[in-house]
């Protein structure tokens, strides 16, 4: 808990009956508003999701002040579950949560850990408890991050190590609570499966938040946004080609909402490069700094999916 | 006799509190912290015995005191030692070291002179703690020295 609210707080309880605290004050001193907004300003669109997550503030202030005024004694639990498709602002969110959860006071250090199957689940008997003690020990005072939790579970083999991990998990969200803030990642309905063959880990949970997929109008803000950040622009032409392309792209396999967009913009990068240098002569900066439409549809995209002629897309498909 | 071996050693022994702030203050550096343990007092024993493996990238003092205090459950006649490694200079060195448990009862050192030839005089320091064999010494018996699985 922030000092300054600590010390407001510790004089409110003098006078326990007429206690009065300014919430609004309280939220201010504990800067975690400065969280909120960066979390609107920098994530676009996942509105429900940005609800959710002031709910939750809201709620741990109040229970940072209720056990200041004596009016309950438990730590709450906070371990969540983060679903959604690939590319919908997890991991960052994640991120922020963890910046919340320290200025609020919850967690010591507010640092995030990601960690997935390989980094908790061993090779053979005996290596995965130190395995997932380690990563504990590195996770405590801040946020453990599992990203597709429910590959730890593999209900198929039963010689498999992961339960050994889930087990200890289970352990430490439970006895470390003070120390400790455990979030799932992954698909939804997977998700859904995991949790209900481990009862245990659903029960420990209390906060759940889906993340929906974005519709074509936020990508597009979101490549505006990542392309400024890079001093990239885009023309009248080139914007309306990637509004094209991503409508194509949305509907083919393996469409990674923001990651595929970054992907997207990372090769259009490429092709303006190769554009500028094969052309030769003397460059402008206007032109540097400028994706034209034709270093957008030369895209596969546009030629039948991405699938269409790549080996590794093939693959992907035989799964 | 009681043994000043470290930092801190001539205060009077740290609390919990003071130990964890200690802790806290290595991790916010940046230095990895292992715990060490022995029941051979002697100055010039440097190399005790770990508890575990070192802990990289620990962030808070919370997981550190718990092996901590799994070690002190274990030995707890023994000398237990947090240590803090700096790598800023491309290796590991000791950055801090003290003591957080000691026996209950310290009996010191027996200094015995040996008369040589040409009434050269060399001088043994022992502790009488060594007496016993390793395990048994400051009444920790029952234990036998045996590592157990931890």
């Amino acid at each position: 808990m922030n000092v300054n609210l600590d010390s407001k707080l510790d004089g409110a309880r003098n006078s326990q009956a007429g206690l009065v605290v300014d919430v609004q004050a309280a939220l201010k001193e504990c800067n975690v508003l400065e969280v909120l907004d960066e979390l609107d300003r920098e994530l676009v669109g996942l509105r429900p999701v940005k609800t959710r997550i002031r709910e939750i503030a809201s709620f741990l202030l109040i229970e940072g002040l209720r056990k200041r005024a004596g009016l309950s004694t438990e730590t709450p639990t906070l371990h969540m579950s983060f679903t959604g498709g690939p590319g919908t602002g997890k991991t960052t969110v994640a991120m922020r949560m963890a910046a919340i959860l320290h200025r609020l006071g919850y967690v010591r250090q507010g640092h995030l850990v990601v960690a997935s199957r390989a980094d908790l689940v061993g090779q053979y008997v005996g290596h995965t408890a130190p395995k997932t003690r380690d990563i504990l020990k590195k996770a405590a005072g801040g946020v453990l991050f599992i990203d597709e939790a429910y590959y730890l579970y593999r209900p198929d083999n039963e010689r498999d190590y992961g339960q050994e991990a889930i087990e200890m998990l289970l352990q430490a969200m439970e006895n470390q609570r003070e120390d400790l803030v455990v979030i799932f990642a992954g698909y939804k309905d997977r998700m859904r499966t995991f949790f209900r063959s481990n009862p245990g880990l659903r029960s420990r949970i209390a906060h759940h938040i889906d993340f929906p997929d974005y519709t074509v109008e936020e990508l597009m803000a979101i490549a505006e946004l990542m392309l400024s950040e890079q001093m990239y622009r885009w023309d009248d032409a080139s914007r309306g080609a990637f509004r094209q392309y991503l409508e194509l792209r949305m509907k083919q396999p393996h469409f990674a909402n923001a990651r595929s967009v970054r992907n997207a913009i990372d090769r259009m990068k490429l092709r303006q490069a190769h554009r500028l240098v094969s052309r030769g002569g003397s460059v402008s900066a206007e032109e540097l700094g400028r994706l034209e439409a034709s270093d957008i549809t030369q895209s596969r995209v546009f030629q039948g999916g991405i699938d269409a002629d790549d080996s590794i897309g093939e693959a992907e498909r035989e799964k | 006799m009681r043994i000043t071996q470290g930092s801190f050693s001539f205060l009077p022994d740290l609390s919990d509190d003071e130990i964890r702030g200690q802790i806290q203050y290595c991790l916010d550096q940046g230095w990895a912290i292992n715990i060490e343990y022995t029941d051979d007092p002697h100055p010039r024993n440097t190399y005790w015995e770990m508890w575990n493996i070192p802990m990289f990238d620990v962030r808070d003092a919370a997981p550190v005191m718990r092996e901590m205090n799994a070690c002190r459950e274990q030995y707890p006649h023994h000398y237990i030692r947090v240590n803090a490694y700096n790598f800023a200079r491309g290796r590991e060195s000791v950055a801090l070291s003290f003591l957080v448990n000691r026996p209950p009862e310290e009996p010191g050192f027996g200094l015995t002179r040996q008369e040589v030839r040409g009434r050269t005089i060399n001088y043994v320091l022992r502790s009488y703690a060594t007496d016993r064999p390793e395990g048994h010494r400051y009444g920790g018996a029952g234990l036998n020295g045996q590592r157990r699985e931890h």
